[in-house]
């Protein structure tokens, strides 16, 4: 790297430099009419705005009624990608056979992106909450299956040879070789699919619900109520990162009680 | 010879697609309102690939989404790259960006999408920013981690080699940063497909979204399939496209191994 590291000082003088730029356009652009209001409006709009929608409704409900019904979605379809995804992947670290039959469905099925489900989604399990949970599954899923199988794959060869030479059963195996050591990899994948999730929902509710953050933004955009918009892209920054630090927290935390293990 | 691998692998697709020929066709299981059998599929692959469907050709249409794609990857690794590098080597650089970049990151790509329409309506402009939006970010993270994991007996040997500033950046710096910068090119090239299949469902004249977009409407679901196929088959060529270039690019470095 180039040069000293910076005093904290200087960090946070340019760092701020940085930040009242980036809010000195957002300011400027509109009051000056280089971008009209309806486009750029102000962040003092878009935060009244905020504040506003916490108890007025728009499109049917409000933000916070809004975000509980894409936080129910995603909690199924994060839940499913989870549950269906790690033990497939914990298996297939160890079945061989299961391993050569899966990886080249998957390795073809991957490269079809999320989004790209919405339509049969919408098809089979409707608007309501099946199809998006879809979707967030498709999102949510490789992730979760990847990194289980990665860590069930790298577990250290003596863990194994010595619960083979105890005659140790393949589902024990699995449960209480494979699982535990894995769990590093599997938490590791847990915040990656909670991410594409996340972004995954967004997109469904753009295109297919009938309630939900995405919706609500779509309503907007179609209202040409621009503060609304940016509203819910706040809101959905907002909690798409207080599920990261939750997930890191519990990353953490695993790693603690590892270290005195 | 291929390997046991790809025998086990060939058998399994032949035994899905059989599965799929049993289900629709042969037993009905599944309506094919539901789920197309594999003769209605291939009926409307060569409906979209001759006469067209949806205002166009199947080709015309993934040639619209390729353009598309390819635009804005372009832009993004030609910003986030060299943006990535700058932040990673000048600390002063990573004060002044890093604050906005952590206040715009939460924001998911698909997001950026109504406010993109709003902006630039539903031409190929919106959807250019929002696939720029989307891959932008992996390029810098991972240009910016590369050059920050450079050894330092590498940067003081050049240094005092008394190596001009530009020759740092094309021989020193950038080719040790150059596995990472790869990580981050095929995430960007992953999210610009999923960021453009969206942007393209939302709203678009042209393109394979729109494709499934109209055969959503029309309840055409074997086109739908056709659809997710082409979608699928564009993804994973592109991303071929890049190892290979990664394997080019990277063929000195033997800790890389010149791809996987």
């Amino acid at each position: 790297m180039n040069g000293r590291p910076l005093s904290l000082a200087g960090r946070l003088g340019l760092g701020g430099l940085g930040l009242a730029v980036f809010l000195g356009f957002w300011i400027l652009l509109p009051a000056t009419g280089l971008v009209p209001r309806q486009f750029l409006p102000p962040p003092n709009e878009v935060f009244g705005r905020f504040a506003t929608l916490l108890t007025t409704p728009f499109a049917g409900a409000t933000l916070p009624l809004h975000l509980a019904y894409s936080l129910l979605r995603y909690a199924y379809g994060v839940g499913l990608a989870a549950l269906i995804g790690i033990p497939l992947g914990l298996a297939m670290g160890w079945f061989r056979l299961l391993d050569d039959i899966v990886s080249p469905l998957f390795d073809a099925l991957r490269f079809i992106a999320p989004i790209a489900w919405v339509p049969f989604a919408a098809l089979w399990f409707g608007t309501g909450i099946g199809g998006p949970v879809l979707i967030i599954f498709a999102g949510a899923f490789p992730p979760c299956l990847i990194n289980a199988y990665r860590g069930a794959r790298f577990v250290e060869p003596r863990f194994i040879e010595a619960g083979r030479m105890l005659g140790t059963s393949d589902l024990r195996m699995i449960l209480e070789v494979l699982l535990p050591a894995a769990t590093p990899s599997i938490v590791a994948g847990l915040r990656v699919a909670a991410g594409l999730g996340w972004q995954s929902l967004v997109g469904a509710e753009l295109i297919v619900a009938a309630a939900g953050v995405g919706f609500m933004m779509v309503q907007a955009q179609a209202n040409v109520a621009t503060a609304t918009v940016m509203a819910g892209m706040i809101a959905i920054g907002l909690v798409g990162m207080a599920i990261d630090i939750a997930l890191r927290q519990l990353e953490n935390r695993l790693a603690r009680v590892r270290g005195q293990a | 010879m291929p390997g046991r691998r790809t025998w086990i692998g060939l058998a399994s697709a032949a035994a899905l697609v059989a599965l799929w020929f049993v289900a629709t066709t042969l037993t009905v299981m599944i309506s094919p309102g539901r789920l197309p059998p594999p003769s209605e599929f291939l009926a409307s692959l060569i409906q979209i690939a001759t006469s067209g469907y949806a205002g166009g050709t199947l080709l015309a249409h993934a040639a619209h989404s390729l353009k598309l794609v390819a635009m804005g990857f372009a832009v993004a690794a030609a910003t986030g790259v060299p943006l990535g590098l700058w932040m990673g080597w000048n600390p002063r650089a990573e004060a002044l960006v890093n604050p906005v970049f952590l206040l715009i990151r939460p924001i998911p790509p698909l997001a950026w999408i109504p406010l993109a329409i709003l902006w630039l309506g539903l031409g190929d402009g919106a959807k250019v920013l929002v696939i720029w939006f989307a891959a932008f970010v992996p390029s810098v993270i991972n240009a910016q981690a590369g050059v920050r994991a450079m050894e330092r007996p590498a940067i003081e040997a050049a240094r005092m080699l008394g190596t001009p500033p530009w020759r740092m950046v094309t021989d020193v710096i950038v080719p040790a940063a150059a596995p990472m910068i790869f990580t981050g090119l095929r995430l960007s090239l992953q999210a610009s497909w999923t960021t453009l299949v969206a942007a393209e469902l939302v709203g678009a004249l042209l393109g394979l979204g729109f494709v499934l977009n109209m055969a959503q409407q029309d309840i055409y679901p074997a086109m739908i399939l056709v659809g997710m196929a082409a979608v699928g088959v564009l993804g994973w060529a592109t991303t071929r496209l890049l190892g290979y270039a990664e394997d080019r690019a990277l063929a000195w470095n033997v800790a890389a191994g010149g791809g996987r």
